[in-house]
């Protein structure tokens, strides 16, 4: 225990604290830095991370939509391989509150699911060195795929999330679909078919309007979600270039030709009032819940959707996802092309006492059993391929499947939220607010999205990351 | 008793006193040293880099535009609350006519109704507020629709021309209650026989209320003016839980921008920063409004 912990219970207890010094106290929320002593045992075929047989391993789940049972499933089946290691399970759901004073005290859990709204930003926890480089699990043998390391167990594009400057530091575990939701039974009953290109996309937007619905509805008070087609259309127009460039935020990256012609194609459902009135007002669960009550046909969300509507969406509703249509025949990438993405972060601290166990956990996650437990336990897909073969899904769930299976390898990804956090939470969400409630047009849309960037790239307070594939 | 007297007085005042010391002065005086640092909030690692953070903050327009925003609050959150406290209160509280000292049929229940908000924690006003302006199925504009004011029926928390006001509003609806039982437990206070004199030379309300209940209960609209533009200096929590600040930052406020610095790009040293700005801010605004405010008090004999 350090000299600061000391003097902060010496407060508490004896209120002794009118003498203490300013200086003194200001040690207290900035204080002890410990350096742990890590658990290391020897490597071998059945142990090649090296885990200490006996350490304890401390894991601290984010207690949000998933739950916590699966993890519980995980924790036992790394019981299983390490019988004489004590597992200590903990589920909150304000991550940051909770792990922040431990991580400034040097003294984090081994493992974090590091997610949810209280989460710490993983981009900063990068930036200031505290997470544990994960190569080495990579490069491990996967526990249950015989010949194969954990790594040529993931799906493409699963790595790149986590990756800073080349090393991986978070685990992203779920496996997200992007795209764009509408209820196959409201369709079929109408006789629609989802467009492919964007003249059948505004051709249907005509009818379904004509039907006295809504085409569209957004997440207004949190517009960003629309920033996620906006972007798609640009990078199945002109390949992943656009969205590389966007990442490493270089000049003018938002102002790309890619970028105009899909903020111009999409300026169109505002302009033809095809988006459902009142849409800037609603909050994310206001507007899907409109979504599913039938008021509007389509509207922009990731796979988490489904969960998240459960309780609201009607019975044989059916919602389903499909890519953004295509622009025209001279797009770069195919219809099908869809963006899907690793989500639901986990990390190991570069200072947990047990960092091999959680590295092993990790590990125990990425194995086919763990994986599929996961996906039978949450309906969630993982990164793991193919470990949702042969489970029962529902219906949104096998939409994504099938929908990732089409776009195959050539699907698309952008990472600028998790380097630089601000840039899409709070800057590229008040420009597409501005653009889709009709306030402002696409060229200042992109204008103010890429002053948004360039504040960014010149605020020397955001460490800056380059990627290159 | 002289040697008993000093133990007795530690034993009350010291427990105290070290509460307030560890939970008040500390975090104050940390709050100091941090803002002085780069400190990034998920390590023990910081350098200090002197007043960098607030020269930064000085050309930052985010700030400005929060700022303004609250000084906006400043100025009108206590004109609105205690204009709209004195005039219920008085109402409540205050007859004329027929020469009876008391307020309006049924202000007792009045009274419940205006002090409700006063007992629904900020969170819970912010989400119930946040439906009541859903443009689709919120109780407001489904009432300007009913009665065919389609027109006036706007998308609210949506748009950034309306979304302050409808925040200003909020905060004018939850705290006007509380002053209405203010300004009336002071109003009891005056004595019946002006009002009464008052009311045989045929003073009409309004006169009434301008000229002898507002000079007879200053000192509690002083203390409310304190009071309330200190809230207005804050305003984070409903802030923070209908509007986040958006859209397009419209309804910012200094709070929000401190915590999103701090909690959203975990620059602590920055956030520190912020705080330190407010609270010179509220300190001086305190000074001010006691200083503007200080009048001869007036003995009731």
């Amino acid at each position: 225990m350090s000299a600061h912990d000391l003097s902060r219970r010496a407060l508490l207890g004896t209120a002794a604290a009118a003498v203490a010094a300013p200086a003194l106290l200001a040690g207290c929320a900035v204080g002890g830095d410990n350096t742990p002593d890590q658990a290391e045992g020897q490597k071998n075929t059945k142990n090649p991370l090296g885990v200490a047989e006996d350490a304890p391993l401390e894991v601290v789940i984010f207690n949000g939509g998933f739950g916590e049972d699966y993890a519980k499933a995980h924790e036992a089946m790394f019981k299983e391989n390490f019988p004489k290691a004590t597992v200590n399970h903990n589920a909150v759901t304000e991550i940051g509150k909770t792990l922040q004073p431990r991580f400034i005290d040097g003294t984090p859990p081994d493992v974090i699911n590091n997610s949810g709204a209280g989460q710490i930003d993983n981009g900063s926890l990068v930036a200031q060195g505290q997470l544990a480089d994960l190569t080495d699990l990579l490069n491990a043998p996967s526990l249950d795929v015989q010949g194969k390391t954990v790594r040529q167990t993931l799906l493409p594009g699963a790595v790149e999330t986590g990756s800073f400057d080349g090393k991986v530091f978070i685990l992203n575990y779920a496996y997200t679909v992007y795209g764009i939701w509408y209820s196959t039974k409201l369709f079929t009953e109408k006789g629609w078919q989802y467009p492919k290109n964007w003249d059948e996309h505004i051709a249907l937007c005509k009818n379904i309007k004509a039907a006295g619905i809504a085409p569209w509805t957004y997440q207004g008070l949190h517009p960003r979600y629309m920033s996620w087609p906006v972007i798609s259309t640009a990078i199945k127009f002109a390949g992943p270039q656009v969205a590389m460039d966007i990442d490493n935020l270089q000049p003018n990256a938002w102002r790309s030709e890619g970028m105009k012609m899909a903020a111009d194609a999409w300026y169109q459902i505002v302009k033809d009032k095809y988006i459902l009135e009142g849409s800037p007002g609603l909050d994310h669960k206001q507007s899907q819940t409109e979504w599913c009550n039938g008021k509007a046909a389509f509207i922009s969300c990731g796979s988490w959707l489904e969960n998240e509507q459960k309780a609201v969406t009607p019975a044989g509703f059916n919602m389903a996802v499909a890519p953004t249509p295509s622009l025209g025949k001279g797009d770069k990438l195919p219809f099908e092309a869809v963006r899907g993405t690793a989500g639901e972060p986990f990390v190991v601290p570069a200072k947990a006492k047990n960092l091999r166990g959680g590295m092993e956990y990790l590990r125990t996650m990425l194995s086919m059993k763990g994986a599929k437990d996961f996906t039978g336990k949450v309906s969630s897909l993982t990164i793991v391929a193919g470990s949702a073969d042969g489970a029962s899904l529902p219906f949104g769930l096998d939409s994504c499947v099938k929908a990732l299976k089409a776009s195959g390898d050539k699907g698309f990804n952008w990472v600028y939220p998790t380097y630089y956090r601000k840039l899409e939470r709070n800057l590229v969400d008040a420009a597409c607010g501005e653009f889709f409630s009709g306030r402002i047009g696409p060229a200042e849309f992109l204008d103010k999205c890429q002053k948004g960037a360039d504040e960014i790239a010149a605020d020397p307070a955001f460490k800056k990351y380059k990627r290159t594939s | 008793m002289r040697h008993g007297k000093y133990p007795l007085l530690a034993a009350f005042l010291l427990p105290a006193l070290g509460v307030y010391a560890t939970f008040v002065i500390s975090p104050y005086a940390q709050a100091f040293f941090i803002a002085m640092t780069d400190w990034q909030g998920l390590s023990s690692n910081f350098n200090m880099v002197g007043f960098d953070n607030f020269t930064y903050l000085l050309k930052n327009s985010y700030l400005w535009n929060a700022l303004w925003h609250n000084i906006l609050l400043m100025l009108l959150l206590p004109v609105l609350t205690i204009a709209l406290g004195l005039f219920l209160a008085s109402m409540l509280n205050v007859g004329n006519g027929t020469g009876r000292v008391r307020g309006v049929r049924g202000s007792s229940f009045y009274k419940i109704i205006f002090f409700a908000p006063q007992v629904l924690s900020v969170a819970i006003i912010g989400v119930l507020w946040k439906e009541i302006y859903n443009p689709r199925s919120g109780l407001l504009n489904g009432g300007l629709r009913a009665i065919g004011l389609d027109g006036l029926a706007k998308t609210w928390l949506g748009d950034p021309d309306f979304a302050f006001w409808a925040v200003l509003a909020v905060m004018v609806w939850a705290n006007a209650g509380f002053y209405v039982v203010l300004f009336g437990a002071a109003m009891q206070a005056i004595p019946r026989d002006i009002y009464e004199a008052a009311a045989l030379d045929g003073t009409g309300r309004w006169a009434t209320l301008w000229r002898i209940t507002l000079p007879l209960v200053w000192d509690s609209v002083q203390v409310a003016w304190v009071y309330l533009a200190i809230l207005a200096l804050d305003g984070f929590a409903l802030v923070q839980v209908m509007t986040r600040g958006g859209p397009n930052f419209s309804t910012d406020v200094v709070g929000q921008r401190m915590y999103d610095v701090a909690f959203g790009e975990f620059k602590f040293g920055q956030g520190s920063a912020i705080g330190v700005i407010m609270f010179f801010l509220t300190l001086s605004v305190t000074v001010v409004a006691l200083r503007l405010t200080r009048r001869e008090r007036i003995e009731f004999s």
